[in-house]
């Protein structure tokens, strides 16, 4: 058994020359500047906006420099989950660039670092870790996915680090006093349910409804709120899908059996227009409600595009998803007088060219000036809690239809949306905003305040 | 057995040990949360190449394995608070239990009829999550709270607990396989792997034999599942996907078949590469899609190389290096077959 | 009642995508014992070039027959270049190497087409056939698969069996020291098998595209069920492949249908039980287990 002998003592001291030199390669690494093209890293040292303050600029927390802020993210870049929110952080990447070209935040230069974490909660707690710990983010913004973004929410507060905006609709985020650094942002899923059923139970009193819907957080919630608003003698029809099997055959035509007229759907893109296809071929035709989510009419109408084609010359993409019934809490994409559209799309033509300006490039960019806002709330030479505090303060609503729900009390964001209609390819508001809150019981009511303009310079003020 | 081969084995445990130590000391704090990564996926790697190099039966479905170890760890955190080195002996048992019962239905099965079915049981066990989401929380998944004890004091970093703790059971589970795979059972699977009948003949229980080896992958990857569960503090279905499985088998396969010290570089593979091939790839300033996709493309490509190249697994090649050097390791009896298939994988 | 016929029937079609994946592992595995986990991969990627070829031209079937052929190439080549120098070794390297081949189309795929969904059309009509007012839950287009992959299924039969080059690759999977004493170039048979398992897969791809959307991932779970229908066929007969497809089609769009869409893969898993307890090498294989 000599050879044996012999042979472990080179394994293991190979195996520490690896690690020595994974150690070595580690002290090395440094923040990079925002992954993605199109974001000028011009460390911009003008005056600010404000202009009157002259405190010097410091090292006021990890992750802030005299001339940079670094924040991270984990987002779903490849896998299965990164169809369509893949385009998600690269939007907001862009409206950073923009600012960054423009003064910064008093100065520094946002550096937004996202890395993969293909949808799996055990690869977000490791890229978040490297963040945080490796590359001493100032504070993670935008974390996408529910059960990815809730495997780091309790490292997040322990480590006090500021979790902002997070990119789920998932109530979880409303957790002040046991998660005081998490904060959500969109529309939450139950709100979104009351508000879609409130409408549903006016306008199609009577009618058979079905429900098709995600069989997770996303769609459970949904229904939740749904459930609030719309009697349960309405609902005929309850079917659920997973999105790894998109055999959604079955379920539509369990639906179709049941007599449903009207099908609430809290789905994503590709499974509406599962929905919409199958229920074709089934010679099956409700009128759709769909959640905010899935409903994006450029995302659809791609989707649609081959069948569209195939039905012959006189049906395109556009007419298969016309008379969808929507909600949406951002404005409509062909509103093009709106101010927040056009700003939008100008920063989206000069820094996301390669995208299809649709309904996650609108909300990377939202959401980036929503963040710049508290930013530049939390001060010249904020700590991580400033930044937190900023919010717990309440932020302007920006380019949201309705307000905030932010507060010391409640880590809430979007509280209303209203209802629209997809035709010709573009979404257009029917009727006004609704807001609401999560409870059961919480009434729905129409929100009567005006929406904001964007700032001229496409900057929020400070 | 012999005491020297003990000794070793439990000297190069302590070598090991001291080199984590001073490791996670000297690195900084994330890299401290990776050496536990390394150390889970190192326990439950080890199980998998007992079962697929020493008795020879392929299993896509560990991770199915860990996830059971990993709930089991969530629901008695969350509902009875039990000491943590209690609930992993725990899930420990109840995964090896789980194990006897794959096995006994997988004595049967071979090749890619095993693969299959280990396959889908991989596939299919986490959709068990969604079944009753008031116990097993669905997608989101129970939440797992774990903190460093009192007496090492508060600002004890707690990454550095976890690697202790992650090595400190690698290492255990580590030796104990050393000493499983020199004893009888371990010739008896050996035995098996290369001819069944001959060992029939021999008076060796062929299926005892093989569901023993499920039993104890299982209870590996039972407590890297437990291990896992306290590191990452979130148990949830989608950790466990078929990509778990396949990367055990691919670290089992890429270190060394059958090797113990081969599951320490197949972990350390599935571990550092991805990170250092995103790292390379996002600092070249690409655009998204590319950037993202790079390190996929590359780690395929190192596989494909990594097998061309060292048909053994890379222990295989660590061993080759002395040999190219004209230092002998070669062992002084005659393998038992001349086919390569059927060639020893030890060390 | 109307139901379960839709429910059948939408069955067949998933089921004859299914079996060709199933044929084109039983295809390898006959020719070269080994398991190919690529198979999805490469046809997500040959149907990518269908796709690119189909924007370009505007015309479907050159798509098609793109497809099929850059199947057959991409299948000689993942032989010729990466099987090939594992054979003779310890067959697990084999299988990480084609994990490592499925793994490196995704990323290549997400590289060059980017990773979103894309749609991607039908050779006929989608909509719903009815026989009266019911609809059938199939349409022109479901019809055509199902019809395709019984064709090109007879047609490997057929030349398997009276085809002279069929017969070389029938010697060579079954001895191939022997097969190589009586003449036969038992490379070019392997590199010809592995090409048109090739074909099957990106026959498949194109097939059921237009249901799942076209992503670097899409082919995953449908190399998931094509495998498990192969094992419950058994692994060497190519009617167990067929069949095999068939019966996990049908039962988990019923299963679907009435139990509800997450319990799919705990289904699959219990017919997988099932048939491997009554018979350890799938329904129709020839193999014996032997007993001493």
């Amino acid at each position: 058994m000599k050879r044996s002998h012999r042979l472990r003592v080179p394994a293991i001291a190979v195996v520490a020359t690896a690690a020595l030199a994974v150690a070595a390669c580690s002290s090395g690494s440094s923040t990079s500047s925002a992954s993605g093209s199109g974001s000028s890293p011009a460390a911009s040292s003008s005056v600010s906006a404000s202009g009157s303050s002259s405190a010097p600029l410091t090292a006021s927390a990890p992750g802030i420099t005299a001339t940079t802020i670094t924040i991270g993210s984990h987002q779903p870049l490849t896998g299965p989950a990164a169809p369509g929110y893949s385009e998600i952080a690269p939007a907001s990447a862009a409206y950073f660039a923009y600012v960054n070209a423009n003064g910064g935040v008093y100065g520094r230069t946002i550096q937004y670092k996202y890395l993969d974490d293909a949808y799996n909660p055990t690869q977000t707690a490791s890229v978040v870790r490297q963040l945080v710990l490796q590359d001493n983010v100032y504070s993670i913004f935008n974390g996408l996915g529910t059960p990815t973004h809730l495997a780091v929410e309790s490292f997040l507060n322990a480590q006090k680090v500021p979790d902002v905006f997070v990119a789920s609709g998932c109530d979880c985020w409303n957790q002040p006093t046991a998660d005081p650094d998490t904060f959500g942002w969109q529309l939450d899923y139950i709100r979104e349910g009351k508000i879609l059923g409130q409408y549903v139970a006016k306008h199609f009193a009577g009618k058979k409804i079905g429900y098709f819907y995600q069989d997770d957080e996303f769609g459970m919630d949904g229904v939740k709120g749904l459930d609030d608003e719309i009697p349960k003698s309405m609902v005929v029809a309850r079917q659920t899908y997973v999105p790894t099997n998109t055999n959604v055959g079955p379920a539509v035509a369990a639906l179709r059996a049941s007599g449903a007229q009207v099908v609430l759907s809290f789905s994503i893109p590709a499974f509406t227009a599962l929905l919409k296809l199958n229920s074709l071929k089934l010679g099956f035709s409700p009128t759709l409600v769909v959640s905010n989510v899935g409903s994006d009419p450029i995302t659809l109408s791609g989707l649609l595009e081959s069948f569209a084609k195939q039905g012959g010359a006189t049906v395109n993409g556009n007419q298969l998803t016309a008379g969808i019934i929507t909600d949406g809490y951002l404005p409509t994409l062909g509103d093009t007088s709106n101010s927040w559209i056009a700003l939008f799309k100008k920063i989206h033509d000069q820094y996301d060219a390669k995208a299809p300006f649709d309904g996650n490039v609108l909300y990377g960019e939202a959401v980036a000036y929503t963040f710049v806002q508290a930013m530049l709330k939390a001060g010249r030479n904020p700590t991580r809690a400033d930044l937190v505090s900023a919010i717990d303060a309440g932020l302007p609503q920006g380019p949201a239809v309705a307000p905030y729900a932010y507060a010391s009390t409640s880590h809430d964001g979007v509280t209303g949306a209203y209802i629209g209609t997809i035709g010709n390819g573009v979404l257009t508001q029917q009727g006004p905003v609704y807001t609401t809150d999560a409870s059961a019981t919480g009434a729905v009511t129409t929100y009567t305040g005006a929406e904001e303009q964007a700032p001229a310079s496409g900057i929020p003020a400070p | 057995m012999t005491m020297r081969p003990l000794l070793r084995i439990l000297g190069a445990a302590l070598v090991g040990a001291a080199l984590i130590a001073v490791l996670s000391m000297k690195l900084n704090a994330f890299r401290d949360y990776q050496i536990a990564e390394i150390a889970v996926d190192v326990t439950a790697v080890a199980g998998l190449t007992v079962l697929t190099g020493l008795s020879g039966q392929i299993s896509l479905g560990n991770g199915a394995f860990m996830a059971i170890g990993a709930y089991t760890t969530a629901l008695l955190l969350l509902h009875l608070g039990w000491p943590f080195i209690a609930v992993l002996v725990i899930a420990a048992i109840v995964t090896a239990a789980a194990g006897a019962i794959v096995g006994v239905a997988a004595a049967r099965l071979h090749g890619p009829y095993l693969a299959g079915a280990t396959l889908m049981l991989g596939v299919a066990l986490p959709s068990l999550a969604n079944a009753d989401q008031g116990i097993f929380g669905g997608d989101q998944g129970l939440n797992v709270v774990y903190s460093a004890p009192g007496f090492l004091g508060v600002n004890f970093p707690l990454t550095r607990w976890q690697a202790w703790v992650c090595s400190a059971v690698a290492i255990v589970v580590l030796v104990l396989l050393a000493n499983l795979a020199r004893s009888r059972v371990g010739r008896n699977w050996r035995a098996v792997r290369d001819d069944e009948v001959a060992a029939a003949l021999a008076g060796v229980n062929v299926a005892r034999a093989r569901v023993l080896a499920f039993v104890v992958s299982a209870t590996c990857a039972g407590m890297a599942g437990a291990l896992l569960a306290v590191i990452t503090g979130l148990v949830a279905p989608g950790a466990f996907t078929i990509t778990l499985s396949i990367a055990l088998l691919t670290a089992v396969v890429i270190g060394g078949l059958g090797s113990l010290s081969g599951a320490i570089w197949g972990s350390l593979v599935i571990v550092l590469l991805p990170t250092y091939a995103t790292d390379v790839a996002t600092s070249h300033g690409l655009s998204t899609t590319v950037a993202s996709n790079i390190p996929v493309a590359a780690y395929g490509v190192v596989l494909i190389l990594v097998m061309l190249i060292f048909p053994q697994g890379i222990q295989g090649g660590v061993l080759w290096l002395p040999r190219r050097f004209g230092i002998s390791t070669a062992p002084a009896r005659q393998p038992v077959s001349t086919e390569p298939h059927e060639k020893e994988g030890t060390e | 009642m109307v139901e379960f016929l839709q429910f059948t029937l939408g069955g067949v079609s998933f089921g004859m995508i299914y079996a060709a994946i199933a044929l084109s592992l039983v295809l390898i595995w006959r020719g070269t014992r080994l398991l190919n986990f690529a198979q999805g991969g490469m046809a997500m990627f040959t149907t990518f070039i269908a796709l690119e070829v189909i924007y370009r031209t505007g015309s479907y079937w050159a798509g098609f027959v793109v497809a099929l052929a850059a199947g057959i190439v991409l299948g000689a080549a993942a032989e010729f270049a990466v099987i090939r120098p594992t054979l003779g070794k310890p067959e697990l390297n084999a299988v990480i190497v084609t994990i490592g081949l499925l793994i490196l189309l995704e990323g290549l795929a997400g590289i060059f087409y980017g990773g979103q969904f894309r749609s991607f059309p039908t050779a006929f009509s989608d909509i719903g056939l009815r026989a009266g007012s019911t609809p059938l839950g199939v349409s022109r287009f479901d019809v055509f698969v199902a019809a395709a992959v019984l064709a090109t299924t007879l047609l490997l039969a057929v030349g398997f069996r009276y085809t002279s080059a069929g017969l070389r690759m029938r010697a060579a999977a079954f001895n191939a020291e022997v097969a190589r004493l009586s003449g036969i170039r038992v490379a070019r048979v392997i590199t010809v098998g592995w090409a048109l398992a090739g074909l099957l897969g990106a026959l498949a791809g194109v097939l059921v595209s237009p249901a799942t959307f076209l992503y670097p991932n899409s082919m995953d779970s449908i190399f998931v069920f094509g495998f498990t229908a192969a094992v419950i066929g058994g692994l060497d007969s190519p009617v167990g492949a067929v069949i095999g497809g068939l019966l996990l089609g049908v039962v988990l769009n019923i299963a679907g249908g009435y139990l509800g869409a997450d319990v799919t893969a705990l289904i699959a898993l219990g017919i997988l039980v099932v048939v491997l307890m009554i018979r350890p090498s799938g329904l129709f294989s020839g193999a014996r287990v032997r007993r001493v």
